[in-house]
């Protein structure tokens, strides 16, 4: 087991470091460049977070939808392979929902301030 | 260094150029760069932009049309009072500054989020969308006969191209799978018209001002293909910028832009022009995905490069707003 801080708290700390103490003093270029490094540590933490449970149902609608076991690469692999060859498409029951769900679970990790995203957020 | 190279090159064609001050890259890959720069002369000074491969740099990649035609393109439709930097000088071997060209410099307003949010351009925003469509009509109208040599596109050849870029990734990505079975189920085959296709008409390339639209830039990507393909590609939702009921570039309506194009006497297909866009929307994504590759292998680590991997997620859910759109 390792010890405590855990690495959403160090990446946290750091990131709030950098947003409150250093950004302001950064300007022209490497602000913006500062900026994107801040938030791409804001998205690790987000998947460090939310990873787990959406990888985990993720999986558990492939399984019940393919009727097969795998790993979640190879899972996608299959329903994209079904959907390829149109065996699988949007009017079989649940692929609709499940594309919907797993798509959301991407983007409240990559870009939850994203227009569609909140949109579709508000409207499920 | 450059700017003695260019003032030996600018005495060679604009008469009383006396040297060229000001020279500033404002963006370069390695293998192609853009320099603004200010040409002294009696009268006062006159901005410029050099766009150039650098020496060493000469073959254009995959898709570009080349530096060559760009320039061609860029004077064919300045000629035609299309909204257009003049092109001022065809770099030649003497010059040594590499491949490219001398364009005059247009002021005005190219980020996007300026453009849609900024009080200078509260006025022209309403009307953009239909000026544009205008000069996206000009630029299909532009005369075959004069056309440099262009690659031709159809649909068919793009969903082709795109499958195989996808599938050069090895990922599987379940919703970029229902776009190109979609695609494919729908390709209308060749286009009844074939024109001029500018191929990335959308904010960045476009030089806007107070008044509207004040330059069409970047040619790289011009072809021969279904003139339906830039109305669809500027109604992208990547490119609304968080105003994501304006589709035409978050700033107008399809409507309006629709009008513009019918206004200048040619025909919009609406049914067509969302397939592009369909067909635009997966082409972000893949090109998302491209740049998660060269972050990974190329030698451009950067975190910017590195985070735009992350925004495929985004045209995957725009893709399913177009293809199964929920609760309507």
């Amino acid at each position: 087991m390792q010890d405590e801080p855990t690495p959403t708290e160090l990446i946290k700390a750091v990131a709030d470091f950098l947003r409150n103490e250093i950004a302001p003093e950064i300007k022209g270029h490497n602000a913006f460049k500062l900026r994107v490094g801040i938030n791409a540590l804001d998205l690790v933490t987000r998947q460090l977070a939310l990873e787990g449970d959406s990888d985990g149902a993720e999986a558990a609608r492939l399984k019940a939808l393919l009727g097969v076991e795998g790993s979640l690469l190879e899972l996608n692999r299959a329903l994209s392979d079904k959907i390829a060859s149109g065996e699988v498409g949007l009017q079989a029951p649940g692929v609709s929902e499940h594309l919907w769900q797993t798509t959301m679970d991407k983007l409240a990790v990559d870009q939850p301030n994203y227009a569609s995203y909140k949109r579709e957020l508000g409207t499920k | 260094m450059i700017e003695a190279q260019l003032g030996r090159c600018v005495a060679s064609w604009f008469s009383g150029a006396t040297g060229v001050t000001g020279a500033a890259k404002l963006s370069g890959g390695a293998s192609q760069e853009t320099w603004t720069f200010d040409i002294v002369h009696a009268g006062g000074s006159t901005g410029a932009i050099l766009r150039r491969a650098p020496p060493g740099h000469g073959a254009s990649p995959g898709r570009a049309a080349g530096l060559d035609a760009e320039a061609a393109l860029m004077q064919l439709a300045h000629d035609a009072g299309l909204p257009s930097p003049r092109v001022m000088h065809v770099l030649r071997p003497e010059d040594e500054l590499g491949i490219g060209f001398i364009m005059t410099r247009i002021e005005g307003e190219t980020i996007a989020r300026k453009i849609l949010r900024d009080d200078a351009f509260a006025k022209a925003r309403p009307m953009l969308a239909r000026q544009l469509g205008g000069v996206i009509a000009g630029i299909h109208g532009l005369p075959a006969a004069k056309l440099p040599k262009l690659r031709e596109m159809s649909a068919t050849k793009e969903i082709a191209d795109l499958e195989r870029e996808y599938r050069s990734f090895g990922r599987p990505r379940p919703v970029f799978e229902l776009a190109l079975r979609w695609l494919r189920e729908r390709d209308p085959g060749p286009s009844k018209e074939v024109t001029l296709v500018h191929g990335d008409f959308r904010h960045g390339n476009l030089i806007i001002g107070p008044d509207g639209v004040r330059a069409v830039l970047d040619w790289e990507l011009a072809h021969l293909g279904d003139p339906m393909e830039d109305l669809g590609w500027i109604c992208v939702n990547s490119w609304r910028f968080g105003e994501i009921d304006k589709p035409v570039g978050g700033f107008g309506s399809r409507e309006d832009l629709f009008a513009g194009y019918e206004a200048a006497g040619r025909r919009a297909d609406p049914a067509r022009v969302m397939f592009w866009e369909v067909m635009g929307t997966l082409r972000w994504g893949i090109m998302c995905c491209g740049m998660m590759q060269r972050f990974r292998l190329g030698p451009d680590h950067s975190m910017e490069r590195a985070m735009i991997g992350r925004r495929s997620s985004e045209t995957e859910i725009d893709l399913l707003r177009l293809l199964a759109p929920r609760g309507g």
